[in-house]
């Protein structure tokens, strides 16, 4: 592989999460954008490149954001990984930097939900198998979550707790669309959407953007910037499309991926989960929060029950997972997420995040996991390491 | 089942080259499964390239599955995936079958929520469409 460049994120920005039905993806996209380039500190007309990560926003969706700026003539890409779109955004972003090809890009990730759908479950494709016999993103989770109930002796309790630990830690985060603290009760007295699936375990329907700034080691030395905020290092980036996990059957379980991926990126940053103070998780379901946390290491199988349970996975606890809220709290608007998820790590360790800051946080780790496929267990997982 | 072979209205596969044997076999009622002639070996789901580390082999025997084995996992479902299966309660499983592969299917013909992991289930076809006939699961008497 070729020498890669160091690559830093200068400037974020993101939206508040909540259901703007009337605000168009665009101006969504617009508002985040802005609010990175002003972060940067550089001058608009330095982002050589762009890439939007969105999955139901329609046509030219990036050009329609940079339009609005003014930045129009340099190439957009709209890049499509269901829910892991925006972090498959950043993760463009951050090779055409890191193999030279451009030195300063914009990643954003955008959706507007609302505006398509009031509730329930994401649309999926109609002529995939599953689809025809009835299954739901949530009822896809809820089979993992019934396995991992029935092989670990796991009660709905422990789900009912990720979601207690959740709203407890959105109610910090000034741009979470829940903020609402809860209980195990509330939770449990919710109704059912799939088995052991409860309305509150799965993340809401909801809209947002959010966007970073990239530039490569050389070019931030030497680029004119308006402030004197501290660059945050991409340690390591890793996209992989989902897989058949065994070659004898369908699976149920994300952790093949996100373990593939995950060990990837490690490699490249030269870490191990010991090094990661900070950590968002795509918990788009409750049950997700325990299996990812084992496939990326934090936890043996079947003893990520166990963070949750003994309060180790809180924002001051020994690995602060999902200290923003995570997607069941914060929000999913789908494109957006892999970038929310991305400016809450960035916004932690520069020790920004007033109320919920992790103590000492000096490496993040971000992992999105995008969608169901038939047969598959995802179609994209990005793993993003950040240091300081 | 209950629907007039016309008036199904719930989402339908699509068939594809990989698939299409799948399919067929279903339509007349029999469960077939992909076998490897290389490695002697059964798989699902249906693919172009045999699925076995070192197997570079891309043509294959389709063999009659015993139709029986076991709920791997399943979910009651309260809530489908699009807009057909408002108001309805069912079950989507992950059936493991005695032959080695898994399946994802329907567990139909008994109380949802008296499925359990481990249940013994047999294949039971459900003719959809004149195109369209599912391989689904009931509980073994």
């Amino acid at each position: 592989m070729a020498n890669l460049r160091d690559v830093y994120i200068i400037g974020v920005g993101q939206t508040p999460c909540g259901k703007f039905p009337t605000q168009a993806a665009h101006m969504l996209g617009r508002e985040a954008s802005w609010a990175a380039i002003k972060d940067s500190g550089i001058h608009a007309r330095d982002i050589e490149i762009g890439f939007c990560g969105h999955v139901y926003q329609g046509m030219g969706v990036g050009q329609r954001t940079l339009k609005d700026i003014g930045l129009v003539g340099q190439p957009v890409i709209n890049v499509e990984g269901a829910c892991g779109s925006g972090t498959l955004s950043f993760w463009e972003a951050w090779r055409t930097i890191a193999y030279g090809q451009h030195d300063v890009a914009l990643a954003w990730g955008v959706e507007n939900l609302s505006k398509i759908m009031s509730g329930g479950p994401l649309p999926l494709e109609e002529d995939d198998i599953e689809v025809a016999l009835g299954m739901s993103m949530p009822g896809l989770y809820a089979m993992r979550a019934k396995k991992y109930m029935d092989e670990y002796g796991v009660s709905s309790e422990t789900l009912a707790k990720v979601v207690v630990k959740s709203r407890k830690h959105a109610a910090q985060n000034p741009i979470a669309q829940f903020r609402k603290e809860t209980t195990i009760e509330q939770v449990l007295n919710d109704p059912l959407i799939a088995d052991p699936l409860t309305r509150s375990m799965c993340c809401p329907v909801g809209d947002a953007s959010a966007a970073a700034v990239l530039v490569d080691g050389d070019t931030l030395k030497k680029i004119k910037r308006d402030t004197s905020r501290e660059p945050i290092k991409v340690l390591g980036c890793i996209a992989q499309s989902g897989g058949y996990a065994s070659p004898t059957g369908l699976t149920c379980d994300p952790s093949e991926n996100v373990t593939r991926t995950s060990q990837m990126a490690y490699e490249q940053a030269g870490l191990g989960p010991k090094d990661i103070d900070v950590v968002e998780i795509h918990d788009a379901f409750a049950i997700a929060e325990l299996i990812v946390a084992e496939a990326l290491g934090f936890a043996k199988k079947g003893e990520g029950a166990r963070l949750v349970e003994e309060e180790r996975s809180n924002y001051d606890g020994e690995i602060a997972i999902n200290a923003s809220g995570g997607l069941l709290s914060r929000g999913h608007p789908v494109g957006a997420t892999g970038l929310l998820q991305t400016v809450e790590i960035v916004n932690q360790l520069r020790g920004e995040a007033t109320g919920y800051q992790v103590p000492d946080a000096k490496i993040g780790l971000i992992e999105t996991m995008g969608g169901a496929q038939p047969a598959m267990d995802g179609i994209t997982c990005v793993v993003s390491i950040l240091g300081k | 089942m209950s629907e007039e072979k016309n008036e199904y209205t719930k989402p339908l596969p699509d068939f594809r080259p990989e698939t299409k044997p799948f399919w067929d076999g279903t339509k007349e009622h029999k469960l077939l499964l992909p076998k490897c002639k290389e490695t002697g070996k059964v798989f699902f789901y249906p693919r172009a390239i045999s699925p076995f580390p070192g197997s570079v082999n891309m043509d294959f025997d389709w063999v009659e599955s015993s139709g029986k084995g076991t709920v791997w996992t399943y979910s009651v479902h309260y809530m489908g995936p699009t807009k057909a299966y408002k108001g309805e309660t069912y079950v989507v499983a992950l059936i493991e079958l005695d032959d080695g592969v898994k399946m994802m299917s329907n567990v139909v013909d008994c109380d949802p929520e008296s499925v359990t992991i481990g249940m013994e289930v047999e294949v039971v076809f459900e003719d959809a469409t004149d195109e369209v006939t599912f391989a689904k699961f009931k509980p073994v008497q």
